[in-house]
């Protein structure tokens, strides 16, 4: 490396720029695994319930098989981490479609009311549940406004490294983090959503005035699902 | 009989005794083998699932944890408001508060998903978790109990029993406050999200803590050979008739609240329109075999001066309590979450249904387990301590 920097300093030094391009089109997110989570960035979804298709899973099957969430043939208890929703508006019978997740709020009362703190919002405004100190009492649970969070009622075999799971401990989705951090920034259920032609559900940056999602809510507004509660929920929905 | 005069003595260690420890014992140990179970395979093997996340040990466990609060009555109706008839009850009153709080705690810490973390609830804190401050409320009243009882031990100590009584009160009100608050602070629930939660649950424990008080002293009694006099007993029974008409006020006001706001129509529609289980637990269970038959037992001419109608009495308390635990805790889940108000909702996680909830016989065994722990403590306690007064038999009329 020329003019004496160390790799993990040039890299750090991109990663403050944002990206690298090594040529035209082809970036390099670098950045510091080492380096904290600020809130100088709010990661969120936009979700087009006019573009979400009623008959299409495949944001739910992208996230199960990114995270290995199997169906263990018991759907009471089996771990949904995002769920297809349809809503209908009993005058005049307008059905909509749309993906139902931790909505990362800003106010989380899920983890309000952790008695360990294993329930936690990151500075970026991911909300996680810390696998080691989680006691599996399940408040969170009850506590979840939108139903997100699953227990994990039996063994499980064959985890993801990037998604440490285990018996007796909550979770919930966690915006794809492992992804985040790697600089993907993306979810799996945006990029199959992305796949399979229908773009209902857009990640991004919601600090950022000039993103997508930003410039997106900005010119077309966008709603959260139980606003009444003042949660500033980093998941928001348009044409509800 | 007068206080001064008050003489104490532990049961006595007869196979009757014993006979009745083996059984607790057997009952906690099956307890324990149940929980090894439960802990080895997961909670799949229980009724709980992903909708109804607390089951039959949390009714359970909140009961005895409330019922706990409500034995102190005794304690501190003598201590702090110094009625001295009650007052050779006090030890009685501070031993059973600490059982039961000891076998409600035990089945918590045996329904965590993950037991081996206690470590971990006892060193990480959020102190804006109502759950971690009763963390604290929990074990600190064993802690004030013990105070307590000390003080009562100790017949130098007699000046600090009405302070000892004052901070037991005070801290038990709190408890019990935290307790009513787990669901109150709920607030996207329908069920919960209300501030009378508090001061239901102090009412609740008035009652419950009353009847078990009440029948944990008859049977001790009887089982040791005392006379229990009329005087005393119904006493008790007169103290607990009101606690269970102050239970029903509050349970009315709750639901008089909730039936003017048309949001709530639906929740209120679920507990009371005698269609779902939850509502026929409501009326049959909660209302009609937990409150107004006890009254009537209570209160009725023909039976209120019957230490047969008191007992049965105090018994449809106990079960009528465990009845509206069951429809707090599970009622209030079952009831499907509204997300979208005034929209029907349908998904594959069971959103705009009714959830289902079936308790398994190992739910069951958690929560029997932990009214054994409540149990052979009282009855280890009354055999280890000079507990119970030797002589509880009416005051001879003045010459």
């Amino acid at each position: 490396m020329s003019l004496g920097l160390t790799r993990r300093e040039f890299l750090q030094g991109a990663g403050a720029a944002g990206a690298l391009t090594l040529a035209p089109g082809v970036f390099l997110y670098a950045k510091d695994p080492e380096a904290p989570v600020t809130d100088a960035v709010r990661w969120g979804l936009l979700v087009d319930t006019r573009l979400c298709q009623e008959d299409c899973n495949a944001c739910v099957d992208a996230c199960n098989e990114e995270h290995n969430l199997q169906d263990l043939g018991r759907p009471e208890t089996d771990a949904q981490w995002i769920r297809k929703l349809t809503v209908r508006d009993p005058l005049g019978g307008r059905t909509i479609s749309l993906p139902m997740m931790c909505q990362h709020c800003e106010n989380p009362p899920c983890v309000d009311v952790c008695p360990t703190g294993a329930s936690f919002r990151r500075e970026d405004g991911i909300v996680l549940v810390d696998k080691h100190t989680c006691i599996g009492c399940r408040y969170c649970m009850m506590a979840c406004p939108y139903k997100a969070r699953s227990f994990i009622h039996e063994n499980l075999t064959e985890q993801l490294p990037d998604a440490p799971r285990g018996k007796g401990c909550v979770e919930s989705c966690t915006l794809c983090v492992h992804k985040v951090d790697a600089g993907e920034n993306t979810t799996a259920c945006a990029e199959a959503c992305h796949k399979d032609g229908h773009q209902a559900i857009l990640f991004g940056d919601l600090n950022d005035p000039d993103s997508e999602i930003s410039k997106r809510i900005r010119e077309f507004g966008a709603t959260q699902i139980r606003a009444d509660l003042g949660l500033n929920t980093g998941v928001r929905y348009q044409n509800l | 009989m007068s206080i001064a005069s008050t003489r104490y003595a532990t049961l006595d260690a007869g196979r009757n005794y014993w006979g009745l420890l083996a059984v607790l014992a057997g009952v906690v140990l099956a307890g324990f083998a149940g929980f090894l179970h439960l802990e080895h395979e997961g909670h799949w093997i229980t009724g709980m699932n992903n909708q109804v996340v607390w089951g039959i040990p949390h009714v359970f466990a909140v009961f005895l944890i409330v019922a706990a609060s409500g034995a102190l009555n005794v304690a501190s109706i003598a201590s702090v408001f110094g009625q001295v008839a009650y007052k050779p009850l006090a030890r009685l009153s501070g031993l059973l508060a600490a059982a039961l709080l000891s076998g409600g705690l035990a089945i918590l810490v045996l329904d965590l998903g993950r037991p081996d973390r206690l470590i971990v609830a006892m060193t990480y804190y959020n102190f804006k978790s109502i759950f971690a401050w009763n963390i604290f409320l929990y074990t600190g009243l064993l802690a004030v109990i013990a105070v307590y009882l000390f003080v009562l031990f100790q017949p130098a100590l007699a000046r600090w029993t009405r302070a000892a009584g004052i901070m037991a009160l005070l801290w038990r009100l709190i408890l019990t406050t935290g307790t009513g608050a787990i669901f109150g602070f709920l607030v996207a629930r329908q069920g919960y999200d209300a501030a009378i939660m508090a001061p239901l649950f102090i009412i609740m424990s008035f009652s419950f803590g009353t009847a078990v008080f009440l029948l944990v002293l008859a049977a001790a009694c009887r089982g040791s050979g005392r006379v229990l006099g009329d005087a005393l007993l119904f006493r008790l029974k007169n103290l607990l008739a009101v606690f269970v008409s102050a239970v029903l006020y509050f349970v009315l006001a709750y639901h008089l609240t909730n039936l003017y706001a048309t949001e709530h129509h639906g929740f209120e529609a679920f507990i009371l329109n005698f269609e779902s289980l939850y509502s026929k637990l409501f009326w049959l269970g909660q209302v009609g075999l937990g409150s107004l038959l006890p009254l009537a037992l209570f209160y009725s001419p023909k039976t209120r001066n019957c230490r047969v109608s008191t007992l049965v009495g105090a018994s449809l308390v106990i079960i009528g309590g465990l009845i509206q635990m069951y429809v707090i805790i599970i009622g209030g889940q079952a009831y499907p979450l509204v997300l979208f108000p005034g929209m029907e909702e349908s998904s594959s996680f069971y959103d705009g249904v009714v959830a289902s909830y079936v308790p398994s016989f190992w739910e069951f065994l958690l929560g029997i387990t932990g009214v054994g722990i409540g149990l052979i403590l009282t009855v280890a306690g009354l055999g280890a301590l000079d507990i119970l007064p030797e002589d509880l038999s009416d005051p001879k009329p003045a010459s």
